[in-house]
């Protein structure tokens, strides 16, 4: 950080991205991509926005953002078809 | 990500933490041409560290006293310089910054009939200086400053009920909501933002580091909240209490003791031996609750 702009006002929305919050994790979900149904409810749910929505129309299951999931395991819990599962993280 | 997200991931909030969730959701639902105006706490702490920042619409910091007063001030002058037009004002305060420290301020808001939608994300304690007591957190809880042991049962005041106080000022809409029934909380968003005048929403906001449970239930401790009859789901046009309206019933009431059992900060209750006075007072707290909600409904029809 090489200079404090007046206020401290920050010009670049969305700047956070920056930081990778995948380093945090301990266990991780992982999709069995075959039972997905595409309800896109793990998506709405993640306070972490790492879930990429699913498509039903192009059969496209979600995808899980590895650079940001903390690893919470929302997902796995509220998944209604038991696509996901908590697995040990390896390091 | 998504990259119409409006809230971005890298923020620094705790695994699983429910207010992340549930400010997603409401920015899904304001959409970008929104100015957020937020108290210190939690939410603001985690979103900016500088030089680094998860929102991708103009947020403020206000203090952690004057978000609505902050709020108020971009409103007044957004209409001075007359663009005022198609933008949503939005202040967002935990629930320190809204029950406690910031209720003067929230009532000069509504009072002078900003139009501008206040939402307090309620974790019931103030998580983010560690955990301490607030006018929200519920009865019995073990806070920081409100410790359970062996001459203690935890907190000993109840939950104020900042919603129906927020009614009480005569704004254009009030509701609650939580991140389980999420259908619900952005519909409420909507008529919030479309209200014309002052709107409020309570936004029920399960916190794993403060209430003490793993990470993975806080979408299901929203859902037990509700389930329970804890926490109520309703809306209300105007100051009449007695015309709320309950957007969710319960088809049975589970005890609240399934919802209890599930947050340590509640452990006291079942160990070292239960405390059955305890939870039969909290349960016949919600059960008076919903006999005089449904009498309400009766009466309406
Ligand atoms: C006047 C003042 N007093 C105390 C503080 C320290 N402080 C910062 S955040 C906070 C607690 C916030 O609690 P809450 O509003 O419930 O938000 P949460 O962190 O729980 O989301 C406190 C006490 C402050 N910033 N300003
Ligand atoms: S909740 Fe389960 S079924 Fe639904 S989109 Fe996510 S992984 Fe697929
Ligand atoms: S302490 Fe609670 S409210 Fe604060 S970031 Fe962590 S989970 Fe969220
Ligand atoms: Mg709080």
């Amino acid at each position: 950080m090489d200079k404090v702009n007046i206020g401290a006002v920050i010009t670049t929305p969305g700047s956070a991205l920056n930081y990778k919050t995948g380093s945090w994790r301990t266990l991780k979900p992982v999709l069995d991509e075959a039972k997905c149904k595409f309800c896109n409810i793990c998506w709405q749910l993640c306070p972490d926005s790492a879930i990429e929505q699913a498509d039903a129309k192009a059969k496209k299951p979600i995808k899980i953002d590895y650079d940001y999931c903390k690893g919470c395991g929302i997902c796995v819990q509220e998944c209604p078809f038991n696509a996901l599962e908590m697995v040990e993280e390896e390091k | 990500m998504a990259s119409d997200e409006l809230f971005t991931s890298g923020h620094r909030g705790c695994a699983g933490c429910g207010m992340a969730a549930a400010v997603r959701m409401v920015l899904q639902e304001a959409g970008p041409n929104t100015i957020v105006a937020n108290a210190t706490g939690c939410l603001e702490v985690m979103t900016t560290a500088y030089p680094e920042t998860a929102w991708k619409i103009p947020w403020i910091h206000a203090a952690f006293e004057n978000a609505a007063a902050v709020a108020s001030g971009i409103d007044v002058a957004l209409k001075k310089l007359g663009k005022r037009e198609g933008i949503n004002i939005l202040a967002f305060g935990g629930d320190g910054g809204t029950y406690d420290i910031g209720f003067q301020a929230l009532s000069g808001m509504l009072e002078r009939g900003h139009n501008i939608t206040y939402v307090v994300f309620d974790n019931e304690a103030y998580m983010n200086t560690g955990i301490q007591r607030c006018s929200s957190t519920p009865f019995a809880a073990s806070t920081t400053t409100s410790p359970a042991g062996k001459f203690s049962i935890g907190k000993k005041e109840k939950k104020k009920p900042i919603a129906s106080i927020v009614a009480a000022h005569d704004i254009a809409y009030t509701a609650t909501a939580t991140i389980a029934n999420y259908r619900d909380l952005k519909k409420k968003v909507r008529k919030a933002l479309d209200a014309e005048g002052p709107s409020f929403i309570q936004i029920f906001s399960p916190c794993p580091t403060g209430w003490r449970y793993p990470s993975e239930l806080t979408v299901e401790l929203s859902r037990m909240a509700v389930e329970t009859g804890i926490f109520v789901l309703w809306e209300l046009e105007g100051s009449d209490m007695n015309k709320i309206k309950v957007t969710y019933w319960p088809k049975e009431r589970k005890p609240v003791e399934e919802y209890l059992k599930m947050q340590r900060r509640f452990a006291h209750l079942f160990k070292p031996e239960k405390k059955t006075d305890i939870l039969n007072k909290i349960q016949e707290e919600v059960d008076e609750k919903w006999k005089h909600l449904e009498e309400l409904n009766e009466m309406a029809r």
